[in-house]
């Protein structure tokens, strides 16, 4: 990433902003934040809260609410071609983001205006907040409506960093906006997790959606830390 | 204020290279002099008001000066979350454009009034509002306002006519308009409707009335000082508005009443009713909703007998 003060830097939009920490992991690594400063994450009258703010180095956008990242993204990516700059524009949205009506708009104006500096990758994780998008609002063919609202789709497994960075950074004479459909799995190697099986919390039922919201006990950290160090 | 509207869009452009001009496609027999003359800088965006402000807010990072448009309430209300967490959260300066203020769109119905988009906008502190009165005010206010670093919503009326006696066009954020001084009483008022409130005061002295007329045709700053001044010498004031009653310029007068402890007493004039299932022109909606020059004297002339009592 190039210098946060260079207006011709790629613009990065989290508009799935919950997953903020995820960001923040990869901004320390970057050298943008300390890491002691994430210390102060969820802590009081801290710029490191559950959703991304501006005032953190090298978040751009403040999101959070869902159906708003894209446009934005949409109006970056026009800013680009308007300057005749070579930046581009990546934005990460969620499966059950695409619920969001705005969504579409963003993504028929993106089309429209043949922004190929733009390029979403979707989350498909199939999993919303209060269940199974397949049985909230079934996106299982999403790739076909975003190819029918003019863009082209590629698909990756989100967890292989090599093939989805192939994905992304494919290159294409098309004259559209790109999207990647990531595939992925919920809480990725953590077994419990993957399960939906809270170990401290036993009494709760088991379902993929508990570690969308459940904090881990040391217990369930170490357990955590452990498969993954595992895994290498 | 459409042509006072688009003249000034396209003088402040031909100044300001960042400006660009997006429309919610709207704006026929409104847009075309700019068109013609920035092709490359006017942008239909679709019937998309979300996405409109979302863009916006992503070209004003990069540096441009976007200015936004479509009727008041699908300008404001529709987009307002994105409003909020746009332009407003990352202080940008996106320029809103809401045409045809309260009930312009009299005929249209009430999926047209914009009768709460001031209201509602009034709640996010850095956006400022700018509510003229006439397209000589327009002029002036979108001149002055134009280089605020932050973001701008304007309210705008559609009629190009209509001249308020006694503004000459003048405007200043953070400051209230004096249209005449005499009396105890104070007629305030915001948008077109001010010309209601004059010819109300014009006739309230025909029937011996004196009576003090101030337009407030900004929010955020809100223009405390001028109204304090204002109220401490009356001992009634009545606000005039096409506007939800709570949280536009009656909300605003009755907090600046409490909060400097100032004895006035306040009569609102205001939308305070919901929709009843009609329509019809901007001045049947003004009788409708006691906002025309009858119901304002009315108002006074009770205010006065009460003031004798």
């Amino acid at each position: 990433m190039s210098s946060l003060n260079d207006p011709d830097r790629d613009r990065f939009i989290l508009s799935k902003g919950h997953a903020a920490l995820a960001l923040y992991a990869v901004l320390v690594l970057l050298g943008h934040i300390d890491e002691d400063d994430l210390n102060t994450f969820c802590g009081e009258d801290s710029i490191f809260g559950v959703h991304p703010e501006k005032s953190v180095p090298g978040v751009d956008f403040s999101t959070g609410s869902l159906g708003h990242g894209l446009s934005i993204a949409a109006g970056a990516a026009l800013a680009a071609l308007k300057q005749k700059s070579q930046r581009r524009v990546y934005c990460l949205i969620s499966d059950a983001e695409c619920n969001e009506g705005s969504v579409w708009e963003a993504a028929m104006f993106a089309a429209q205006h043949k922004l190929t500096n733009l390029h979403v990758i979707v989350d498909f994780n199939g999993q919303q907040a209060l269940g199974l998008t397949r049985d909230v609002l079934d996106v299982s063919n999403l790739g076909e409506r975003w190819a029918s609202f003019g863009w082209r789709v590629s698909r990756a497994d989100g967890h292989s960093i090599p093939g989805f960075i192939d994905a992304l950074t494919a290159s294409s004479t098309s004259a559209a906006p790109h999207v990647v459909i990531a595939k992925t799995v919920f809480g990725r190697g953590v077994s419990y997790m993957e399960q939906g099986r809270p170990i401290t919390q036993a009494h709760l039922p088991v379902q993929p959606i508990n570690w969308h919201y459940l904090p881990m006990s040391d217990q369930e950290y170490e357990i955590a830390l452990g498969e993954l160090e595992a895994a290498g | 204020m459409r042509e006072a509207f688009i003249q000034s869009m396209c003088r402040l452009a031909a100044a300001d290279s960042r400006i660009l001009l997006l429309t919610g496609d709207l704006g026929y027999m409104v847009m075309e002099p700019f068109r013609r003359q920035f092709p490359d800088r006017f942008l239909n965006v679709g019937v998309a008001e979300q996405n409109m402000i979302g863009l916006a807010t992503g070209l004003a990072e990069a540096g441009f000066l976007p200015y936004t448009y479509s009727i008041a309430t699908f300008a404001s209300l529709r987009p307002f979350e994105f409003i909020r967490n746009g332009p407003v959260l990352h202080n940008l300066p996106v320029r809103m454009v809401g045409m045809g203020a309260g009930f312009e769109y009299g005929h249209a119905g009430p999926t047209h009034y914009g009768t709460e988009d001031i209201a509602t906008l009034r709640t996010l502190p850095n956006l400022t509002i700018v509510i003229p009165a006439d397209p000589a005010q327009t002029v002036t206010a979108m001149e002055e306002t134009s280089k605020l670093p932050g973001p701008v919503y304007y309210s705008l009326g559609k009629d190009d006519r209509a001249v308020l006696p006694g503004l000459a066009g003048r405007f200043e954020l953070g400051r209230a308009q004096l249209i005449r001084a005499g009396g105890e009483i104070a007629i305030i008022s915001m948008g077109s409707v001010s010309r209601e409130a004059v010819a109300a005061a014009d006739e309230l002295a025909g029937r011996g009335v004196e009576s003090t007329v101030a337009v407030v045709s900004n929010f955020n700053p809100d223009p405390n000082d001028d109204l304090v001044e204002l109220l401490s010498n009356c001992s009634h004031a009545i606000t005039v508005e096409a506007q939800a009653v709570s949280g536009g310029l009656g909300a605003c007068m009755a907090s600046i009443i409490a909060t400097h402890g100032l004895s006035c007493r306040l009569r609102a004039l205001a939308v305070r009713t919901s929709p009843d299932g009609t329509s019809g022109s901007q001045e049947d909606r003004w009788r409708k909703h006691g906002l025309d020059r009858a119901s304002i004297v009315s108002s006074v002339l009770a205010m006065a007998g009460a003031a004798c009592q």
